[in-house]
């Protein structure tokens, strides 16, 4: 293997990994406060990538991008304040119920989908811009996986201030942290829910848009990346975004090289071997929260 | 006053008697409709009920794991494929006759059988593979996850992406698996015509009496020491841990016992369905196996078999006439027995009995 194949597969890796990273991170930051996860989260990627569709409809051109995005991220929003409100808040403590009512609307969903907009998918046309590429050498960039990384470093940055820097950031690390105490403060934990689930399920409508730029918007587009984000989850420990953020790269960039190796089926299986190996090591994840509690 | 309270109480107690009788013989009467079954079934709906008591023979599986271990896997399809790849490699051997290939491997230009295809062409093989295959392979996988102590929701994801994994391995190898068709076609299993009625009736009533002995089985099973420590790891794992118990060869027994009754129900369902395909074991149909169990009741056997053979004639009536519709109604029942009926119909019928 020559060294411009494998900086071509590296690069790749990094924007396979920010579109599992932009997947993730909502589950995530859920679980970590929740333990619970929801198995219509990749239905949030279809959301998003369908709204970016009806807004290029209404909008073409540029502006429509600009405005696919803030409209994606507040219907998927929207849409996962909706569950958690029904369903999630009635089923705590019960993660693997959720789990179970969760992909029953998972499947709701995405039925829903082919019935109004049709089992093979629509095109958004992506700007000339998009599909274009840079060429370093032998190295050659697409435009689109640059704008997908750019895209996640955004979210990426924005999320750490919110959750370092604004009040509602701190109510959260609370909650995280120990949701009693931080009851016994004051803190209204269950709306620190509400708006980590909201905030989770619009970056993965946000995510929709970026995946609308790449490919056709199918109603089971969700669902191509949802295991591999469920498996960054795995890997990321608790809660912690610096985790989910390693965790994804570490995924993304194995499944990358695995391909140069195998064909994608056995590549598949190598990442599954993988997180499982991982566990052997660091069952508690990349990143954790030392804590004395026994049962999490 | 008094006397009045006295009489009532024997009453009461002798209408529960009777009611605890009667479900005692519920099992009963269910077998002896089902072995009267080719008697009043038509020889197609006889195998349709034949595939659904496999899938039966599955649930119970997932009854013993998540009801009463508290383990959720969403990757029982995994097993059931590798009970049935295993069963339908077996048949096609023999169709293919001594030294041939079997059809779809000389369509895609394949020369040679694989090495891991030859051993299937004894039925002792076979049949042994059906068996163990699974299990042991759930037993592996199962124990490199717990023992690091790592289950509950990551488990269930774990699970989930050994499903998907499996089925786009299955898919992707066509020359070897039968790729997305899988495989089809058995004229005959172990030398007898498939299309032969009382051949097909002898298999109906194997399945009936292997998903009978699993009943008893698992009944037995959950009832000893075995049935306590596994619901007590469930309950309080790490006071388990506290009182000397390792929870972990629990739970892998009982992950094994689950995959073995996934693999013996996919053996069956290939016989009586005559074909495999990637679509029964992916991601999809792993989890509607749960939703079996949910319905019949988590903690429920005869709920779960029950349950699996009804949802599944609920699922060929509708998705024959409404394809579309199916998908919204299992969607809804997943969400409704989670929120409103944890315990599935039995747990309902178990109260209203109570009342």
């Amino acid at each position: 293997m020559d060294a411009a194949l494998l900086l071509n597969q590296l690069f790749n890796g990094i924007s396979v990994a920010s579109i599992y990273l932009l997947a993730a991170l909502g589950l995530a930051l859920s679980f970590g406060l929740m333990r619970v996860i929801n198995m219509a989260h990749g239905e949030m990627l279809m959301l998003g990538g369908y709204l970016a569709y009806l807004t290029l409809i209404w909008v073409p051109g540029a502006p429509g991008i600009l405005l696919a995005i803030p409209v994606a991220f507040v219907g998927a929003a929207a849409m996962g304040a909706l569950i958690q409100l029904s369903l999630i808040r009635r089923l705590m403590n019960r993660p693997l119920d959720t789990l179970l009512a969760t992909w029953g609307v998972s499947l709701i969903l995405q039925q829903a989908a082919r019935d109004i907009f049709g089992a093979i998918g629509v095109e958004v046309r992506a700007p000339d811009w998009l599909n274009d590429s840079l060429q370093f050498g032998a190295v050659v960039i697409p435009s689109a996986r640059l704008f997908i990384i750019l895209v996640t470093i955004l979210v990426l940055g924005a999320l750490a201030l919110l959750i370092r820097r604004t009040r509602i950031g701190l109510t959260v690390r609370a909650v995280n942290q120990d949701r009693m105490m931080a009851g016994a403060t004051g803190i209204d934990a269950g709306r620190v829910d509400l708006v980590v689930f909201a905030l989770g399920t619009g970056i993965a409508g946000l995510a929709g848009v970026v995946l609308a730029l790449l490919g056709p918007v199918t109603p089971s587009v969700g669902q191509s990346y949802i295991v591999p984000a469920f498996l960054v989850v795995i890997m990321g420990g608790l809660g912690s975004v610096l985790g989910t953020t390693v965790a994804a790269l570490l995924l993304g960039l194995f499944s990358a090289l695995a391909q140069t190796v195998v064909d994608v089926s056995a590549a598949q299986m190598l990442l599954l071997l993988f997180v499982i190996i991982f566990i052997q090591v660091r069952p508690q994840g990349v990143i954790s929260i030392r804590s004395r509690a026994l049962d999490e | 006053m008094s006397d009045a309270v006295t009489s009532q109480v024997p009453a009461a107690d002798g209408d529960r008697a009777w009611r605890r009788r009667a479900m005692a013989l519920l099992p009963w009467l269910l077998l002896a409709l089902g072995a009267a079954a080719p008697f009043y079934l038509s020889g197609y709906n006889l195998s349709l009920l034949g595939r659904f008591m496999a899938f039966g023979i599955l649930a119970m599986g997932i009854v013993l794991i998540w009801g009463h271990g508290g383990i959720l896997s969403l990757g029982q399809g995994v097993f059931f494929g590798i009970g049935a790849y295993a069963m339908a490699m077996h048949m096609k051997l023999a169709a293919a006759g001594d030294g041939q290939l079997p059809d779809f491997m000389m369509w895609s230009g394949r020369e040679a059988l694989p090495w891991w295809w030859e051993p299937f062409a004894s039925p002792v093989f076979a049949i042994l593979a059906v068996f163990l295959l699974p299990a042991l392979l759930a037993a592996l996988f199962s124990w490199l996850v717990f023992y690091r102590r790592v289950s509950g929701v990551y488990f269930a994801l774990i699970t989930q992406a050994l499903a998907l994994a499996f089925a786009t391995l299955l898919i992707s190898r066509q020359d070897v698996t039968g790729g997305f068709n899988g495989l089809t076609n058995f004229p005959s299993l172990f030398g007898l015509s498939l299309a032969d009625q009382t051949v097909r009736d002898g298999l109906y009533w194997t399945t009936l009496a292997l998903a009978a002995l699993g009943y008893a089985g698992l009944r037995w099973l959950l009832a000893t020491r075995f049935g306590n420590l596994l619901r007590a790891a469930r309950d309080a794992e790490n006071r388990i841990r506290f009182l000397g118990y390792n929870p972990v060869p629990f739970k892998v027994v009982a992950f094994a016992i689950a995959g073995m009754l996934a693999g013996v129900g996919g053996a069956l369902f290939t016989m009586h369905a005559g074909n495999i395909s990637p679509a029964l074991v992916g991601v999809v149909p792993s989890i509607e196996m749960v939703i079996w169990a949910a319905v019949g009741g988590r903690y429920s056997l005869a709920g779960a078999l029950v349950a699996a053979v009804a949802l599944n004639i609920l699922r060929d009536s509708v998705s024959s006439a409404f394809p579309e519709l199916w998908l919204y109604l299992i969607g809804l029942v997943f969400i409704l027995t989670v929120t409103l009926l944890p315990n599935g119909v039995a747990g309902l019928a178990r109260r209203v009995s109570r009342r």
